[in-house]
């Protein structure tokens, strides 16, 4: 196991070195980060040429590049080039927008986890019931709906509950606009108050995208095990119903699942971004939309070195969970 | 949905719908499956409706896409019955410009990753060895970088004209069907016809176009469904953020994101895109159902 996970992370490395080389070449020939310096009215072109000298944007790409990498594996990710205010640093302002977007992404799909796989499996056993249809329907509109339109319909309807709250005499609780930053204060109850009403919405809308897909796929693997020998044998033997499906059944119908897991992050990672955006968090989405804007090449490539690194974790995760549920499978 | 075997079939030679003297195609039964399919006919029926919607709807609604003369965020009225946007531009006519655009780059997407997808992965499986172990670290490689930024900077590079669009969410859309197809490559040229046309001189793009492509054109087709509806939220969301097709021109997605702060006010002006991008996907969804259905009666596996 331990061998299994060794290699698959060092064949990940020259990955990773590939694909921040193309991404890097992709970065610098996108744009110039000082265009919009360039075309203010009082810069003169010395200026221009002094900023590039200092910011080592004269030099080549390859060169560039080489820089960006040494300094980048010695812990050294580079500062943005924030025009017209203080320069921040990459790999603080990368971690923290990840965090934020990571605890946003792992509440959503825990939810979306044990709603789908739940429904999935109910819906499964009531084949053709009027709860299977039910669920069936709700999963299809849901994989055809835009991210952003389930946050800004949750927003509004969010808004509106705050009304009631406040209609009532109550506090507003549930937030629909940038979350406060300076954290959380009060007693237990109060924090627990304060972040509830700051994830509910965009958790929900994270975790109706995801659900569509759990359910959906855990109905599938199922219904194959129900009707698998296995399960008639268990079944002529006598045991309960509730035994058959929850221990013979459930279990075997979960290890598809867990594949899901991992195709479904690049997805849910998307659909955080979009959500972030319709809830003003400043979160990866935010960070990766201001960074394009300006071209910021540094920027850009931490937030890339970040998520492609996330991506390659999530996929050893699901490899990993895939060999321990299904003895069948060597990891080797 | 099976045909059985053991169903007492009508006396051959009696005037009757089913001819069991005559043979039939793969295609004509797989056609009878699909229209025995009521939603996804349904859905069929829709979808056409919807482009039509876009492609020959302004040559019969008088107002141009361009035509800013009518008022700021007029309701709805008899002349603009979806009401105008903050520059005065009549809604509908805008939202049938975004349906064509959008529809216009789903299709895009669908035929271009389909084409690069079917070829990559069935040249890695029936070729194996080296090339196999190129594509598929390609593929990889592919998959690690997440879309929507290098779309984003993409767009943003080369101004956001709906061809670039399409072919940036195309060349992040081929992975899926290259991996499909090089499993179905891989067990199907263990196969004595892949074996009997490779002895008898035929070249790889022979075997492949010729042999391997129609024994997975439901797998394929099925994909390639898949691929509009896919295309069709991400573009949605990738104008939606302010990376995708760009003022002047709209879609579906920038319409909804610049209109989605009025949705208590001026409702109208959200809900009418929405429900064009949900019965678009939707529809997809349902025809690839549908489509799945006919190809293999038999397979109840949903998509992930």
């Amino acid at each position: 196991m331990i061998r299994y996970i060794i290699r698959r992370l060092l064949i990940s490395i020259p990955i990773l070195l590939i694909g921040s080389f193309l991404a890097y070449l992709m970065v610098a020939s996108a744009g110039n980060p000082l265009a919009e310096y360039r075309a203010q009215p009082n810069v003169t072109e010395e200026m221009v040429r002094s900023l590039e000298i200092s910011l080592g944007l004269d030099k080549p790409v390859i060169e560039r590049y080489w820089i960006w990498l040494t300094d980048f594996l010695s812990g050294d990710w580079g500062e943005s080039i924030a025009l017209g205010q203080a320069s921040v640093e990459v790999f603080d302002s990368v971690m923290r927008s990840l965090w934020i977007t990571f605890r946003l992404v792992i509440g959503a799909e825990l939810l979306a986890i044990l709603l789908g796989v739940s429904v999935g499996v109910l819906a499964a056993v009531k084949q053709y019931s009027i709860f299977d249809y039910f669920a069936t329907s709700a999963a299809f509109l849901m994989f055809s709906m835009p991210v952003f339109c389930v946050a800004v319909i949750l927003k509004t309807y969010g808004i509106e509950f705050n009304n009631v709250l406040n209609s009532m005499g109550m506090e507003r609780w549930l937030s629909t606009v940038s979350p406060a930053t300076t954290g959380y204060e009060g007693g237990f109850i109060d924090v627990l108050y304060q972040y509830t009403g700051q994830y509910t919405l965009p958790t929900i809308t994270l975790a109706l995208i995801s659900f569509a897909a759990y359910s959906r796929f855990q109905r599938a693997s199922m219904l194959e095990t129900l009707h698998s020998d296995y399960v008639r044998t268990a079944k002529a033997k006598g045991l309960s119903q509730r035994r058959v499906i929850l221990r013979h059944a459930f279990r075997n119908a979960m290890i598809p699942v867990t594949t899901l897991f991992s195709i479904n992050f690049a997805i849910v990672f998307t659909g955080a971004i979009v959500t972030e955006t319709v809830f003003g968090w400043r979160g990866m989405g935010f960070l990766l939309v201001s960074s394009v804007r300006q071209f910021d090449p540094n920027m850009l490539m931490g937030w890339l070195m970040v998520t492609a690194t996330m991506v390659i974790i999530f996929n050893l995760v699901a490899d990993i969970m895939y060999g321990v549920l299904d003895p069948r499978i060597r990891l080797a | 949905m099976l045909l059985t075997a053991n169903q007492p079939g009508p006396p051959i030679g009696t005037a009757s719908e089913f001819d069991a003297s005559k043979a039939r195609k793969q295609s004509t039964l797989i056609r009878q499956r699909f229209f025995r399919h009521k939603l996804a006919v349904t859905s069929l029926i829709v979808f056409l409706l919807i482009v039509a919607f876009g492609m020959i709807g302004p040559l019969f609604w008088g107002i141009s896409v361009d035509d800013s003369s009518g008022g700021r965020f007029e309701p709805p009225s008899a002349e603009h019955p979806l009401g105008t946007n903050q520059i005065g531009k009549d809604m509908l006519a805008q939202l049938m410009r975004g349906t064509r655009l959008s529809v216009q780059i789903a299709l895009t997407v669908a035929v271009l990753a389909t084409l690069v997808g079917v070829t990559l992965g069935a040249l890695a499986g029936y070729l194996r060895g080296f090339v196999d172990t190129a594509i598929s670290r390609v593929i990889d490689l592919m998959l690690i970088i997440p879309a929507i930024a290098v779309a984003g900077i993409l767009v943003k590079a080369f101004s956001g004209s709906w061809y670039v669009v399409a072919l940036v969410l195309a060349s992040f859309g081929w992975m899926s069907i290259a991996r499909i197809t090089r499993g179905e490559t891989l067990s199907l040229s263990q196969r004595e016809f892949i074996e009997a046309a490779s002895a008898s001189g035929a070249t790889t793009r022979w075997v492949i176009f010729r042999h391997l492509v129609p024994n997975m054109v439901g797998s394929i087709t099925v994909n390639a469904t898949l691929a509009i509806a896919l295309a069709v939220l991400s573009e949605a969301a990738l104008s939606f953020i302010g990376l995708g097709v760009q003022i002047p021109d709209t879609s579906l997605g920038l319409i909804i994101s610049e209109n989605y702060a009025q949705i208590t006010t001026r409702p109208w002006l959200f809900w009418g895109p929405f429900v064009v991008i949900v019965a678009l996907s939707l529809c997809v969804n349902f025809i690839g159902d549908g489509l799945r259905d006919a190809f293999d009666p038999r397979q109840t596996k949903v998509r992930a």
